[in-house]
């Protein structure tokens, strides 16, 4: 526990010290919620919300900054190797295990607050919180989300040398995992032969239950969510932790 | 004297590539030991097997009696590293770099924080421990890597280049730190080198090692003296003329290599003029000459008939030569 804490600690340091970092990666998605949000508000019209698309969207907007920010300190682990320091951890006389677990949950707390920053500025714009048990699904879902794709960063991160292919993992899996998840639109309203796949992409189940969490309302079950949210952030710390033992140095 | 490292057969191949071949050496609690070849000898190779960091192909090692291969962690307990490239956090201060490294060492937080402020002291770096290690120069990351490295108290502490890329001056600063060191606090060190005077200057003993072989290993002195007394350097546009001429018995080697003749001999002083008087008779002409005691580049010239640097420029041919080939 201790070599886990030691990593996380590190992270938590490094993070609370990049200021550019943290706002760059709450701009986007909130410059999404307000050009997005109010611009379409009138023009969209939504089942079961009331036809408030910036309620819709703001679940949306928080799995999007938790994605991005999770994936991001995942494939962090390429800098390291670069710079040399993930030598120095690994020559320790600590298991990778530990590291690589330290180094996902570092990644996951930094993505939640992240997500939780985008979350409280919502209260703003129209997301009204009901219930505590509303808001700790969320955060649970949130959590997953973070866990799942920090795990996901490191797993590629590990078969990485260099940075060269980072813009393409990000546009090629990254972005449509995020377009494909019902962040944006409602899954429903999508072509049938689209819907299937919306529904291989974890994230949708994650998005649907943060949105269940947050508004009350989504198109899949809750349970379902959780189930199968929960099972990928098991499989993804498996595979994660199995790739970064592999790293050479 | 007991031995802190022993090493037998070991041998590391990458493929068809054999980076080190069969070497064997013992080294001593509280010596300072040097690995000296040029770049691609073997070096890095053989301390990433003695650190457990790559897998021997064959052949064996000991750190203090714990064998490399079975007891990865034991070994790594008791050594220090140094890698030749930079392993800070750059983002933390060197306080929180020190901590990091106490807290994966497993130290107990009094112990981290009194040993950091006394290493930091060590290496002279105490005022500056709040600070980001980006703003750190060269020398300053060096020194802070050393401390660090020695944060767990290891008994041998491993340097890979140390001085690699830092100014003379702040190199000549740092040999004084490591010579203290081994002084004062007993720790072995090995370290890897392609800097003559680095080795001459600092190591007990040095172990000069060339394609994977090591050629000789004896202290800077002996194998100086090895070499036979002085060393007189001729260059001359035709130094095959010179090695044939030179018979007398009291020259002990020669060498020719790039345009330039060494000769090895005893008392160069008085035979200079010998030397001088029987090449203007054979009508040899003389670009320059000098005298100078042996040194441990003159050593290697012995062993392999080149110089470290072109060795070097060899070696990086031929790799580029076989990357070309697994390119096709």
């Amino acid at each position: 526990m201790d070599i886990i804490y030691t990593i996380w600690l590190r992270n938590m340091k490094r993070y609370i010290r990049s200021k550019s970092r943290i706002i760059g990666s709450i701009s986007m998605p909130l410059f999404f919620l307000v050009f997005l949000g109010f611009g379409l508000n009138s023009v969209v019209q939504l089942p079961g919300l009331g036809g408030n698309y910036i309620v819709f969207l703001i679940p949306g907007m928080v799995a999007m900054s938790v994605l991005f920010t999770s994936v991001f300190s995942g494939i962090q682990i390429i800098w390291d190797k670069q710079f040399g320091f993930l030598k120095e951890t690994l020559v320790a006389p600590v298991s990778r295990l530990e590291i690589m677990l330290g180094q996902t949950l570092g990644g996951a707390t930094i993505a939640v607050l992240q997500g939780f920053m985008i979350l409280v500025l919502s209260v703003f714009i129209g997301l009204h919180l009901s219930s505590l048990t509303g808001f700790l699904i969320a955060l649970g879902f949130m959590i997953l989300i973070g866990i799942s794709f920090t795990a996901f960063g490191i797993a590629i991160a590990s078969r990485m040398e260099d940075m060269t292919g980072f813009q393409l993992i990000m546009n090629f899996v990254i972005f449509p995992i995020f377009g494909l998840s019902g962040a944006l639109f409602p899954i429903s309203s999508l072509p049938a032969w689209i819907a299937p796949i919306t529904l291989l992409d974890p994230l949708t189940y994650g998005v649907e239950g943060i949105r269940y969490g947050l508004t009350g309302f989504s198109q899949i079950n809750p349970l379902i969510s959780f189930t199968v949210i929960g099972g990928f952030t098991l499989v993804m710390t498996v595979l994660g932790a199995f790739l970064f033992r592999k790293i050479k140095f | 004297m007991t031995v802190a490292i022993h090493v037998e057969n070991l041998t590391k191949r990458f493929n068809d590539l054999v980076a080190v071949d069969g070497i064997s050496f013992d080294i001593e609690h509280g010596e300072i030991f040097g690995l000296l070849g040029p770049n691609g000898a073997g070096k890095t190779t053989t301390l990433s097997m003695l650190s457990t960091i790559l897998k021997p192909t064959s052949g064996s090692a000991a750190i203090n009696g714990i064998d490399i291969e079975h007891d990865e962690d034991g070994v790594r307990k008791s050594i220090g590293i140094v890698f030749q490239d930079q392993s800070l956090d750059e983002e933390l201060t060197a306080w929180e770099n020190m901590d990091f490294h106490g807290r994966l060492y497993r130290l107990a937080a009094e112990v981290r924080k009194q040993r950091t402020s006394e290493l930091l002291q060590l290496v002279e770096l105490e005022e500056r421990k709040n600070d980001i290690v980006k703003t750190f120069s060269g020398g300053m990351r060096r020194r802070l890597e050393i401390a660090r490295g020695l944060l767990h108290h290891p008994s041998v502490l491993f340097l890979d280049e140390p001085t690699l890329g830092l100014d003379p001056q702040t190199r000549n600063h740092l040999w004084q730190y490591i010579a203290t060191l081994a002084r004062e606090k007993g720790i072995t060190i090995i370290l890897t080198t392609h800097n003559m005077e680095e080795a001459d200057r600092l190591c007990n003993r040095v172990a000069i090692i060339d394609h994977g072989r090591i050629i000789a290993l004896d202290t800077p002195t002996n194998l100086k003296d090895g070499i036979g007394g002085d060393v007189v350097s001729i260059r001359t546009p035709n130094p095959e003329a010179i090695v044939a001429s030179l018979n007398e018995p009291w020259v002990l080697r020669k060498e020719q290599h790039n345009g330039e003749v060494t000769i090895s001999l005893q008392n160069a002083e008085h035979r200079i003029s010998t030397i001088v008087t029987a090449l203007n008779q054979r009508q040899i002409p003389i670009e320059s000459i000098s005298i100078h005691k042996p040194t441990l580049e003159d050593v290697f010239l012995s062993f392999t008939g080149k110089t470290i640097r072109e060795q070097e420029a060899d070696h990086k041919m031929n790799m580029r030569t076989y990357q070309r080939m697994m390119r096709h």
